[in-house]
């Protein structure tokens, strides 16, 4: 921290506000935002954790844009935090990669110009069916007319080389986006991803809305990690507004984040057998997720965990029958789990399938800002339990370093385990105690709430004024992710981009919110 | 005794999975009003123009061992060109509205739409959106909805089931 705080200060940077507990504020003056971010990206060893932009025009007359870092040694949040006037600020993504579609992202929802960043296409607001308008502006009503245009895809050109454009709508029970192939033979040699498909409004739809509706809506914005974005949304507020949790409220979160966490890791082993034609295992695999889920809804009335958040605690206590349920469940979980792993170790020609296919290195992994599940797959170690435990004790972080198919599907093996383990700590110390705080009033704060889904981070920057919404800037691992994936694929053939695709499995509802 | 063997004796030991009862019972009549009325099978082509990803969770679980969807002669298929029915989940984003249309222009007649979810009937907790263009049938003849958020695999099953006799 110290040596943070000298390079910051040597920088003419001084940190002016330290909010909450873990949250740095940097107010910096545009010209310094730059170097700030660099400063902060390369000390911390962070990649943007998430970047957003706040219309204040109504309070303070200008935008606010955020850049988030995480200091995993000082286990902190920095903010580097700017006020732009208006039309235009200075990009970051040429310098940090990683800032690139935050960036965009702002241009389109916010009509603010990122200067110097080379690519200026939309990402959710497709250019075929939206004429203009910035929905995240406060005085936007509805889309203005204007012409409507074209998407213009990278152009690979060369002898031999053609395209192979595939979706929206794909072969299987998945979600919408496109993906364009250029291949010469038969390996990728680029694949350029449009998304937003499943674009909903999910940010503009918040605002306005009070605490409790909010929580509702969060549990829609990526089913298949309903709990993990209730939870990091409720974080917020409780962070936002001094809302204290009690211990057995903390200690259930711990437990059901971890459900969450097997049933999404046994149904990806099972696809990824699958996407290579190795059904046996797959449907092992289904039956084991099928149980998981059926146990979530015998203890908690729903199978993906939802209705248990609120600001304040929990809704949904277990007990002590349910706690030997879970436990008993989840140990025949394990069993069935071990015999499905050895299966796929059993068959050579499984392994030779997975074994460096969609290779992602660490630095490209470190340079794309490739984060959670992926990214520890490639030997970036980050994840949240462990950076700020909580309930959490000896959390054992899973990584691996060739970052292929192999990797992502053992970093789900090995954190199976250690979810099991992690449900068992933290059942055999539920203390006892309330689960909710009986008075919980969200008045007016600001704060970053996260949770480390079975994904990766997912985060939530809320801003509430009496109880109400005002901002709330939500990031999905997915969105961080989905360049990986393209990185991931070249020089493979095809044919193994749903392998890898799988291996990765994000989600583009949580990307295009 | 390889890996393969011991997990089928394993499997073999703790009997027959499948879910419950009523359920077999409703699946069975689906069954033989399937091979009926649509030559065996009863081919469907997801489409998802917006949903959080549970609705499709669910219906991947109607098709696992335990709830077998294809053992009643219903299958999802990669092609609109090869399909009965659309199964629709999510509301209608906008950016989905021209491919929610070109697919079911591809499907062959005799066609049904049917929507899954509570997105999918009138953009359920989404409706008031800038960027939802309705429910399902804004865009198409709806001929079933299936409720829930996300419906069970079980009551995706009952719900095809009482299509099936209605259609029949
Ligand atoms: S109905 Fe519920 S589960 Fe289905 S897409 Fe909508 S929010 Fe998700």
């Amino acid at each position: 921290m110290e040596k943070l705080l000298f390079e910051l200060t040597r920088l003419g940077i001084v940190p002016v506000r330290l909010t909450n507990e873990n949250e740095v504020y940097l107010e910096v003056s545009p010209a310094d935002f730059k170097p700030a971010c660099l400063a902060l990206h390369k000390l911390l060893r962070s990649t943007v954790m998430l970047m957003f932009a706040e219309d204040r025009r109504s309070s303070e007359g200008t935008f606010t844009i955020r850049a988030g870092f995480i200091g995993t040694k000082q286990r902190r949040w920095f903010f580097v935090e700017q006020k732009v006037p208006g039309p235009a600020f200075g990009s970051i993504a040429k310098e940090i990669y990683s800032a690139n579609l935050f960036e965009r992202e702002i241009k389109e929802m916010f009509g603010l110009e990122p200067e110097g960043n080379p690519d200026g296409r939309r990402l959710r607001l497709h250019d075929e069916v939206w004429s203009g308008g910035y929905p995240l502006r406060k005085d936007f009503e509805s889309a203005v007319s204007g012409p409507i245009g074209n998407y213009p895809f990278m152009p690979v050109e060369g002898e031999g080389v053609f395209e192979v454009p595939v979706g929206p709508v794909h072969a299987g029970i998945i979600g919408p986006g496109h993906f364009r192939f250029s291949v010469a033979g038969e390996p990728i040699i680029n694949l350029e991803s449009r998304f937003g498909f499943t674009h909903r409004g999910v940010e503009k739809m918040l605002e306005g809305r009070d605490a409790a509706s909010a929580a509702k809506l969060s549990e829609c914005v990526a089913g298949d990690a309903a709990f993990s974005h209730s939870l990091a949304y409720c974080r917020g507020v409780e962070r936002a507004c001094g809302i204290a949790v009690p211990t057995r409220g903390d200690y259930l979160r711990g437990i059901f984040l971890e459900l969450e966490r097997l049933y999404n890791h046994v149904a990806d082993v099972g696809t990824i057998a699958l996407d290579v034609g190795f059904s046996f295992p797959a449907a092992e695999a289904s039956v084991i997720k099928e149980n998981l889920q059926a146990l979530n809804a015998e203890l908690t009335g729903s199978r993906f965990l939802k209705h248990i958040n609120l600001p304040g605690g929990v809704s949904r206590d277990l007990d002590q029958a349910s706690v030997k349920n879970l436990l008993a469940q989840t140990a025949a979980a394990t069993r069935d789990f071990r015999r499905l792993r050895e299966i796929l170790y059993a068959s050579v020609s499984f392994l030779d399938r997975v074994e460096t296919t969609g290779a992602l290195s660490k630095k490209l992994a470190e340079d794309l800002g490739v984060i959670g599940l992926a990214g520890r797959a490639s030997g970036v170690k980050l994840d949240l339990r462990e950076v700020f435990p909580g309930v959490y004790d000896g959390l054992k972080v899973v990584f691996r370093e060739k970052g292929d198919v192999l990797a992502r599907l053992e970093v789900r093996l090995d954190e199976f385990e250690e979810s099991v383990r992690q449900i068992e700590r933290l059942a055999a110390r539920l203390p006892e105690g309330a689960i909710a705080g009986d008075e919980v009033t969200v008045g007016s704060g600001q704060a970053l709430g996260w949770a480390e889904s079975w994904r990766g981070p997912v985060l939530y920057w809320l801003r509430f004024t009496d109880g109400k919404l005002e901002r709330a800037k939500i990031v999905d691992p997915s969105f961080h992710n989905w360049t990986g994936l393209s990185a991931a694929v070249l020089d493979n053939i095809v044919p193994d981009f749903p392998v890898c695709n799988k291996s990765f499995n994000l989600s583009y509802a949580g990307n295009d919110l | 005794m390889s890996v393969f063997d011991k997990v089928i004796a394993a499997r073999l030991a703790r009997g027959i999975v499948t879910r419950p009862i009523e359920y077999e019972k409703s699946g069975a009549e689906l069954k033989d009003l399937v091979a009926a009325k649509f030559s065996r099978s009863f081919f469907i082509r997801e489409v998802d123009t917006g949903s959080c990803g549970a609705c499709e969770s669910e219906i991947i679980s109607a098709t696992n061992p335990l709830y077998d969807l294809q053992r009643f002669g219903i299958s999802f298929v990669a092609s609109p060109r090869h399909a009965d029915a659309m199964l629709v989940t999510g509301p209608v984003s906008k950016n989905m509205v021209l491919a929610l249309k070109k697919t079911y222009d591809a499907m062959p007649e005799p066609k049904l739409v049917i929507s899954a979810g509570d997105c999918a009937l009138n953009g359920g907790v989404f409706k008031s959106s800038y960027y939802i263009a309705g429910g399902v049938n804004a865009i198409l003849p709806v001929t079933l909805h299936i409720p829930g958020c996300p419906p069970t695999p079980l009551t995706l099953v009952k719900a095809l089931l009482s299509l099936i006799k209605r259609r029949c």
